[in-house]
């Protein structure tokens, strides 16, 4: 926010962003399309032609989002070498899990997930504790927190995805097929969007807010590992057996990930508010975000959901025209979609036609995060339909 | 769709006028949005489409009667809630055509009659007047940096003043047209998909929903639909290994109506893959299509599988379920209410309905299912436990007697083995929606039902009983005694056999005084446990085990859990035991025939809609101007700007454009402006 007007200046007398490129964006361009096409050549066996073109999909996407937002860089290279690292202390031998050190207590995907979570709970804290003093030092401490943790989470799920083929090569899927796998999948996006925002808006005071909603999936997560056992892999169901489920089910999860943050800053706007209209000068008027940054963190992450939900229900109803004999069923889980979908375009509306700013807004994404959820996990624990395989 | 665009002419505020401007505006459109969604929310709640008895036995009939006539089963199909996304398409529509011309100016032209005082008015705004520059060096300064960051403009000359429009990101408006032109397509392309062409059938008389059960043979010409009569429909047909059909059922409401197909399909082979841990990992259909016009006497070999449907001249074919095609089964029926311990052979199909005697009066037989593998948790396994078990092949039937009453029943066909011992297991309920209850036949060492249904047929047969007891008189009793005791004993067991050990409280509750009923309850149980011990034994005699010395650990398990069996026998409702000896597995494949002549339209509608929604987001509308004037030598610049997107953005990009533009002008950094305004929002 804190915008030089040097730097304003630059920004119209710089050259355009194609003049712009540099070495580094070579490099990183080519070192992942090598990447790429070295995992594909490990696994072409595995692959059909549609998987293929998703790869191509996500090797150009990676390229674009790199170039984008640099962070996105360091972060990809670290998950991909530990991830590395973790299949070639592996082998072909599962068991090694229980018995290899780095395996054991930090590469493999259990092990990572556990790092994850941990690291999510420390870095909450942390935020909080950064917003209150207002410490440089301990705001880093708690970004680096939230890196390190999505690191980890990442590196959990491409070390989870071989291990499902170690398991049994019918097995071998990509780890988002059930509720264990996507609430990780649900951290990790919520994660990397705040961090986005974080960056972009050079502030730290609405981490708290954003890794409350992560915590509290991390919550779940160890419940469900260690009461409910839901952390073992399994086999696909055939009715997902299907390489839309690689595209679909990551594009609903940015959706899901960016309502949740837009409703924790609407947690935290209106949490600001009230202290602002109570005491002025008190110290949670002073130390919250302010609602302007708020108010536009919380549109931006409304929109990019309601973007990345358009894609996903798009591409879930092409998948049903493939799967179940059409692409609108009216099945609880679809209906839901269109249900939260609805409730977004209508927040969007008001929003961009009516200029509706504030407090009702802010109300409304809180509440929108409450059918969201509903969406993703109400329909699977209370109705019955088509997506029971995410059930609880 | 936005309030302040269209405004009326003035005065004339026709009846079309007044109606367009509601359909058009805001707030219709986001209480429809909101209608939409929480109509939506009916249907997750209550599961549609379900058999109408389902629904009276959830609701009792009035309840049910008032949600037919709300359409509640089928709510999306309803005329209420159609009407509900028409107007909303409608509302939509109305909006398109009342933005799309505004929104096309805004595309195509400038707008360079601005006034000095409305850019002042502007929240983005910046003014300076510099001595000694000419208006043209400035102007050349302006249309430098626009160039720069991809502005477009226009430049007019109003005499004494020159102003600059520019525009960047005008295709931000093609994203409103895009997105809103989508929601209308798809809404047009799913109606075409919807049951709309049966409505209109069955509306203008041509079509009548069958509710009888019927054959498909037997389905009279008014409920057929020939091919090609509707463009969408969806349908299935459940077709055993070996057959062949060229129609699919369309279920509507509570009925169906048949849909011929130009085609017939033939099921040459279903098969069913699973993993090591018994969770299905494939449905397979082999089939053959049969197509005498475009195929000639050559049928198409095809395979259908979850996910890879086959798609044929139009009709997609997609595998959606599974069942039992008439699997042959071979079975015994033991009885249970009669002395005679021999069962009786029978033979049938699933599917089939077998007339059978019963004690009161002739039942039917209905051969339900046959199921091959039963993967179920492990009976002791705690919650999020993973142990499965397959419990191997069993079948379902169901006993109707003359009234219509039916029980259903559900039989494993190996023993099971639960904490430690053998059990034949057959699960029984009176009513659909009930819990099974079951009954757990202990098996003997040939892991048969036998031995405890040879212990069953003994207490019911009254003369062996007798014969029993008269042959081993309790000792040191005199002849009275005996002839009472056992005259006692044989009603007790009766009782016992015929209403369970109820039966004995309820009987001791009937005769003894209460003071005694305790007592005189726990001397009736004792009787009866030891009776049924006596016989037990004998029955062990017979088997030709040594008894003299006392019975062993397993055959006193064995006893105490056919006392158990014996206890749930008089709730289990069937004259006999059904035991499946042996079968003959035929399969069949649910498959799903779908037209969809709308799917073109909602594809093209997504394409809209993906392609709106990323440029109405992501490009921002950016307007600026600049009016230049000369002023006795001296250049005085005010720039504006607006943009309806990321505000916060622009405000840093306007506040950088003003810094560059003086730069450029003054060839320095610091401002001689007397009034530059750098939005506030940005801090």
């Amino acid at each position: 926010m804190s915008v030089t007007r040097e730097a304003m200046l630059e920004s119209w007398e710089q050259p355009s962003w194609v003049e712009q490129l540099n070495a580094w964006d070579g490099v990183w361009a080519l070192l992942v399309v090598v990447g790429s096409v070295y995992a594909w050549w490990l696994y072409r066996s595995y692959m059909d032609g549609y998987e293929v073109a998703i790869q191509i999909g996500s090797t150009l996407a990676l390229i674009v989002w790199g170039q984008y937002w640099k962070p996105a860089r360091l972060f990809t290279l670290a998950a991909a070498v530990l991830a590395v690292l973790a299949l070639w202390r592996y082998g072909a031998d599962y068991e090694l899990r229980k018995t290899s050190f780095w395996l054991k207590y930090f590469l493999e995907s259990q092990a990572a997930f556990m790092w994850m979570s941990a690291l999510y709970v420390l870095a909450t804290p942390t935020y909080f504790a950064a917003m209150f003093t207002r410490s440089e030092f301990v705001g880093k401490t708690a970004t680096a927190l939230t890196w390190c943790a999505t690191v980890m989470g990442l590196t959990g799920l491409l070390v989870r995805w071989r291990e499902s083929y170690l398991l049994g090569a019918d097995i071998g899927h990509i780890p988002v097929s059930n509720l264990y796998e996507v609430f990780i999948l649900f951290a990790l996006i919520t994660a990397l969007l705040y961090l986005f925002y974080e960056d972009r808006h050079r502030t730290r005071s609405m981490g708290g807010f954003a890794l409350l909603a992560i915590s509290g999936a991390v919550g779940f997560l160890l419940w469900y590992t260690f009461d409910r056992e839901a952390h073992h892999i399994q086999p696909l169901i055939p009715a997902l057996q299907s390489y839309w489920m690689k595209i679909h089910v990551p594009a609903n999860f940015i959706g899901y990930g960016a309502f949740a943050l837009a409703a924790m800053m609407g947690t935290a706007y209106l949490l600001r508010a009230g202290a602002e209209s109570r005491r002025p000068d008190g110290l949670l008027a002073r130390v919250l975000p302010p609602l302007d940054l708020l108010d536009d963190v919380m549109y931006k992450a409304i929109a990019l959901g309601f973007a990345a939900f358009t894609i996903a229900t798009i591409l879930g109803a092409l998948w049903a025209a493939e799967a179940w004999g059409g692409y609108w069923s009216w099945d609880p889980k679809e209906t839901w979609a269109l249900i939260v979908w609805l409730n977004y375009a209508a927040w969007l509306h008001l929003r961009m036609t009516k200029g509706w700013r504030g407090a009702p807004m802010a109300w409304w994404a809180v509440i929108g995060l409450f059918v969201t959820l509903f969406a993703f996990l109400g329909v699977n624990m209370f109705l019955s339909g088509l997506h029971s395989y995410g059930s609880l | 769709m936005n309030d302040t665009a269209a405004s009326p002419p003035s005065g004339r505020h026709t009846l079309s006028w007044v109606v367009l401007e509601f359909l058009g505006s805001m707030n219709l459109a986001i209480t429809l949005l909101v209608i939409v969604a929480v109509a939506s929310v009916i249907g997750t709640v209550l599961q549609q489409n379900q058999p109408y008895p389902d629904y009276i036995l959830k609701f009792g009939p009035f309840w049910f009667d008032t949600f037919l006539q709300l359409g509640l089963y089928d709510v999306y199909g309803t005329g209420w809630f159609i009407s509900i996304l028409a107007f909303l398409i409608l509302s939509t529509s109305v909006c398109i055509y009342r933005q799309a011309p505004i929104l096309w100016r805004e595309m195509t032209r400038f707008r360079t009659q601005v006034r000095l005082d409305s850019l002042r008015g502007f929240h983005q705004r910046a003014e300076w007047q510099w001595l000694n520059q000419r208006p043209d060096a400035a102007l050349q300064a302006v249309t430098d940096l626009l160039q720069k960051r991809g502005y477009r403009w226009q430049v007019a000359d109003h005499g004494d003043h020159q102003v600059v429009a520019a525009v960047k990101g005008r295709f931000n408006r093609l994203g409103y047209l895009l997105t809103h032109t989508a929601i209308v397509v798809i809404g047009i392309g799913g109606l075409l998909d919807g049951n709309l062409w049966l409505k209109i059938k069955e509306w203008r008389g041509e079509l009548r929903i069958e509710t009888r059960d019927l054959a498909a043979r037997d389905l009279p010409p008014e409920s057929r639909l020939a091919p090609g009569t509707i463009p969408a429909f969806r349908g299935n047909v459940m077709l055993p290994e070996g057959s062949s059909a060229n129609f699919i059922f369309l279920r509507v409401r509570d009925g169906f109506v048949l849909q011929e197909l130009p085609f017939a399909i033939e099921l040459k082979d279903f098969q069913v893959a699973y993993y090591d841990t018994g969770q299905p990992k494939s449905f397979v259909s082999e089939v053959l299509i049969h197509d005498q016009e475009h195929l000639g006497d050559q049928p198409l070999a095809a395979t259908i599988r979850v996910n890879h449907p086959l798609v044929y001249s139009g009709y997609a074919i997609y595998q959606s379920d599974f069942g039992d095609g008439g699997s042959k089964l071979d079975l015994q029926a033991w009885p249970l209410a009669a002395p005679r311990p021999e069962p009786v052979a029978a033979k049938g199909e699933v599917g089939e309905a077998l007339k059978v005697g019963g004690s009161s009066g002739a039942l039917t037989l209905e051969l339900d299912s046959f199921r091959l593998f039963n993967l179920l948790p492990e009976p002791d396994a705690q919650p999020g436990d993973r142990r499965f078990r397959n419990f191997g092949p069993s079948f379902g039937f169901k006993l109707r007697d003359a009234t219509g009453e039916a029980r259903e029943y559900f039989n494993y066909m190996a023993p099971v083995q639960m904490e430690g011992r053998w059990f034949h297991i057959s699960g029984m309920r009176a009513q659909p929606g009930d819990p099974f209850i079951y009954l757990h036949i202990p098996a003997d060492a040939k892991s048969s039902p036998e031995r405890f249904l040879r212990f069953n047929a003994r207490l019911r047969d009254t003369d062996w009983l007798r014969q029993r007891f008269e042959h081993a008189p309790v000792p040191g009793e005199n002849a009275d005694f005996q002839r009472d005791f056992n005259r006692v004993r044989l009603n007790l067991l009766e009782l016992v056999t015929q209403g369970g050990f109820n039966a004995v409280a309820e009987r001791a509750k009937a005769v003894v005084p209460a003071d005694r009923l305790q007592e005189a309850t726990t001397l009736y149980l004792n009787i009866v446990r030891d009776t049924l011990a006596e016989v037990f034994v004998e029955i062990l005699r017979e088997e030709g085990l040594a008894v003299e010395q006392g019975i062993g650990e397993q055959e006193e398990a064995f006893f105490n859990d056919a006392v158990s069996a014996l206890a749930v026998l008089p709730t289990y409702g069937a004259p006999f035991y059904l035991q499946l000896a042996g079968f003959q597995q035929v399969e069949a494949s649910g498959l799903q025939i779908t037209r969809s002549s709308g799917a073109v339209v909602v594809y093209i509608g997504f394409a809209l809609l993906t392609l709106g929604v990323f440029v109405m987001f992501y490009t921002s509308y950016r307007r600026l101007w600049i009016w230049l004037a000369d002023e006795d030598g001296a250049t005085r610049l005010a720039l504006a700007g607006v943009a309806n997107r990321r505000q916060i953005e622009f405000a840093d990009e306007f506040a950088g454009l003003a810094a560059a533009l003086e730069r450029r002008v003054t060839g320095r950094a610091s401002s001689e402006s007397i009034n530059q305004e750098v939005s506030e929002s940005c801090r």
